[in-house]
């Protein structure tokens, strides 16, 4: 990239350095948050897991283990040294590590919501793109109310709507598998980064990776529908205001082919917005996982903690909250910066995007 | 909010002439206010929907053919009746029309909208007005960075995590739904009043000595209205959203009341043995309803961002 130099370089690492420095704060406040949720709430913890009709001995047991009976300040330390050295607890309904479930899950819902980004990035961007060069042309307005469609639709209703018409043969539409990640006959791929298409290809196993892939299409394009009209929208938008400015009309009076205006001076600055929204966008995504994991029988991260939730299992709940609250952290440091490289203004003050 | 003074005025004015005069006034900025939504086809529509969907959802005793089917109710003969004839949408599987419960559906979901936004707006509001005129006190950053913390998780999941450790009901995933919701508009308003306070008007009034609460309420709050409200009309359509997400994890309205996405959650079971219609049909509901609200706050919003310019 031609347009980092040394010195812009150092910037956009001081930059994430504060950023990283910012996070841990907010990370240390999460972490009391889940804390306060998991304990101060009605209800005594140890009784909710067991239920009410666990005798007296075994409650007063797990209190101990969950060190109950001590004063919140002392739990809340036992609670967050444990979390610092990757012990959060065992869940209360599995009795195993709930970082050790959160290991075998959360690749899934990963795999799941990576693909729905790719998915919604590219095909927010090309139909943003489209409408906007073809302005209030049939083009256009299809986009327009399609991608109006998607935002008021919730994830949940595309994938029951996807679900019924894909799926079964009553429609004539048997297109799709309609639950799990793999069909059975098929063995999961040995593990490597717990995501079954890149563990397939790894292996050289091509039969289980399109099998995967077969299996991933539909939760993901459900999940992604949101996410792609929204980024369409904000791509259309800003690119069409971009295009009444007079560096595009001065390009175009140089006789710079329409191509090369579009895909390179126009594009980069009309895609500023859309980034920043992806990193709410990718939020929506691990939400609406919740939902679309449950309706298609998906093992992930948010089927398990949506389990959890139904058993109380406040272990579980609070692990997989900080370890998503991690994620969409992380991810926003990443959108930022590549905010901060798409937008010259905001690398060179090292300011923020909002 | 501009006010244009079109009427003559007299040259002494008693208080009944200035009441008249600012009556007329209104009169006259509501009418223009009106011209200029109606502009939009799309608008229109959106209200239409939802005084048409707040009418159902009052009168939903009177307008729909089995009102006694939000209550218990079995009548296994007629259960699983695919749409059409004297089920115009179907029934469920213990035979309840599914018609009138979207309709009675309709109540939960602008109850929650109601509620959440009416315990939401106010904390948010002076939460992040206080912390914007107070810009880099330690009250700035106490109320600011405990927002960041809210923010930092994303919505639906604090929501489910609250709900999930209380009693599973329509109150509770209310209460959830609210503590989630709060931060956004103390972000929103904290980025309005930190550029309000250095105004001329806010510097004038604390230099005659205004009271801090004076300030606040009365010189910077008025100056908000319209980004809040902007905010507050298309949310309706995000809290309801919500709210069926909820109820769709059984985290909100239980059985036999009708909510919507319990309705579709329960009938997602029967998808795979063909009767599609009691997932479908409440699930293109919840779709419709944020419909025409959003449609309605585009409609506002496009004439709030005129009026300021």
């Amino acid at each position: 990239m031609n347009f980092l130099n040394v010195e812009e370089l150092q910037r956009l690492f001081l930059f994430l350095l504060r950023r990283i420095f910012q996070s841990v704060f907010v990370l240390f406040g999460l972490s009391i948050l889940i804390f306060l949720l998991s304990r101060v709430l009605p209800g005594d913890p140890a009784r909710m897991a067991l239920g009410a009709r666990a005798p007296q001995e075994t409650i007063q047991r797990l209190r101990d283990e969950m060190h109950l009976d001590e004063p919140l300040l002392q739990q809340y330390q036992i609670w967050f040294t444990n979390a610092l050295g990757g012990d959060l607890g065992d869940s209360l309904r599995t009795r195993r590590p709930v970082v050790d479930d959160i290991v075998e899950f959360l690749p899934a819902s990963m795999e799941l919501v990576l693909l729905a980004g790719v998915i919604s990035a590219i095909g927010g961007i090309t139909l943003g793109t489209l409408s906007a060069r073809h302005k209030d042309s049939w083009i256009d307005n299809l986009v327009r109310v399609v991608s109006y469609m998607g935002v008021v639709t919730p994830a949940f209703v595309v994938a029951i709507i996807f679900l019924t018409f894909f799926t079964t043969a009553e429609f004539g539409l048997d297109l799709f598998p309609p639950i799990g990640r793999l069909s059975s006959g098929f063995e999961p791929p040995p593990r490597v980064t717990g995501l079954y298409t890149v563990d397939a290809l790894l292996a050289g196993q091509f039969d289980t990776f399109v099998n995967a892939l077969h299996h991933l299409i539909l939760p993901s394009l459900a999940l992604a529908l949101g996410s792609l009209s929204q980024e369409a929208r904000i791509t259309r938008s800003t690119m069409s205001d971009n295009l009444t400015r007079d560096y595009i009309a001065a390009e175009r009076a140089l006789g710079i082919p329409e191509k090369t205006v579009t895909g390179k001076f126009l594009l980069k600055p009309s895609l500023i917005p859309t980034v920043s929204i992806f990193g709410l966008d990718f939020a929506a995504n691990l939400s609406n996982a919740f939902l679309v994991e449950v309706i298609f029988n998906w093992p992930g991260i948010s089927r398990y903690a949506t389990t959890a939730m139904l058993y109380k299992d406040l272990n579980a709940i609070a692990a997989v909250i900080l370890i998503l609250g991690v994620t969409f952290i992380v991810v926003n440091i990443l959108v930022d910066l590549v905010v901060g490289i798409l937008d010259p203004r905001i690398r060179l003050r090292g300011a923020r995007s909002d | 909010m501009a006010e244009i003074a079109v009427s003559p005025v007299p040259e002494v004015i008693d208080a009944a002439a200035l009441a008249r005069i600012q009556r007329q006034n209104r009169r006259e900025n509501l009418g223009r206010m009106w011209f200029k939504f109606s502009r939009n086809p799309l608008s229109v529509i959106g209200l239409l929907m939802v005084i048409a969907i707040i009418l159902l959802a009052i009168f939903a005793e009177f307008v729909t053919p089995f009102p006694d089917h939000v209550r218990p109710f079995t009548d296994f003969v007629n259960a699983k009746k695919p749409p059409g004839g004297e089920y115009l949408l179907g029934t469920d599987q213990f035979g309840r029309d599914i018609l009138s419960r979207i309709v009675f559906g309709f109540r939960f979901s602008l109850l929650m909208a109601v509620v959440v936004l009416t315990l939401v707006v106010p904390v948010g509001v002076t939460l992040g007005m206080v912390a914007g005129y107070f810009q880099g006190t330690i009250i700035d950053t106490i109320i600011m960075r405990i927002t960041d913390i809210f923010l930092s998780v994303p919505p639906l999941i604090l929501a489910l995590a609250i709900a999930s450790v209380l009693t599973p009901n329509l109150t509770n995933s209310m209460v959830a739904v609210s503590l989630m919701w709060w931060p956004w508009y103390a972000r929103l308003v904290y980025g309005l009043s930190s550029a309000l306070r250095t105004e001329y008007f806010v510097s004038s009034a604390e230099t005659i000595g205004a009271r801090t609460p004076h300030i606040l309420f009365r010189e910077i709050l008025p100056n908000m209205i319209s980004p809040i409200f902007t905010k507050m009309s298309l949310d309706v359509g995000w809290v309801i959203i919500i709210g069926s997400m909820l109820s769709f994890l059984g985290l909100g309205v239980q059985e036999p009341q009708p909510g919507l996405g319990t309705m579709v959650a329960k009938g997602s079971d029967y998808l795979p043995t063909g009767q599609w219609w009691m997932a479908i049909f409440p699930a293109l509901a919840i779709v419709v309803v944020v419909l025409g609200f959003n449609l309605l706050g585009d409609g506002l919003r496009d004439l709030f961002s005129a009026e300021e310019v």
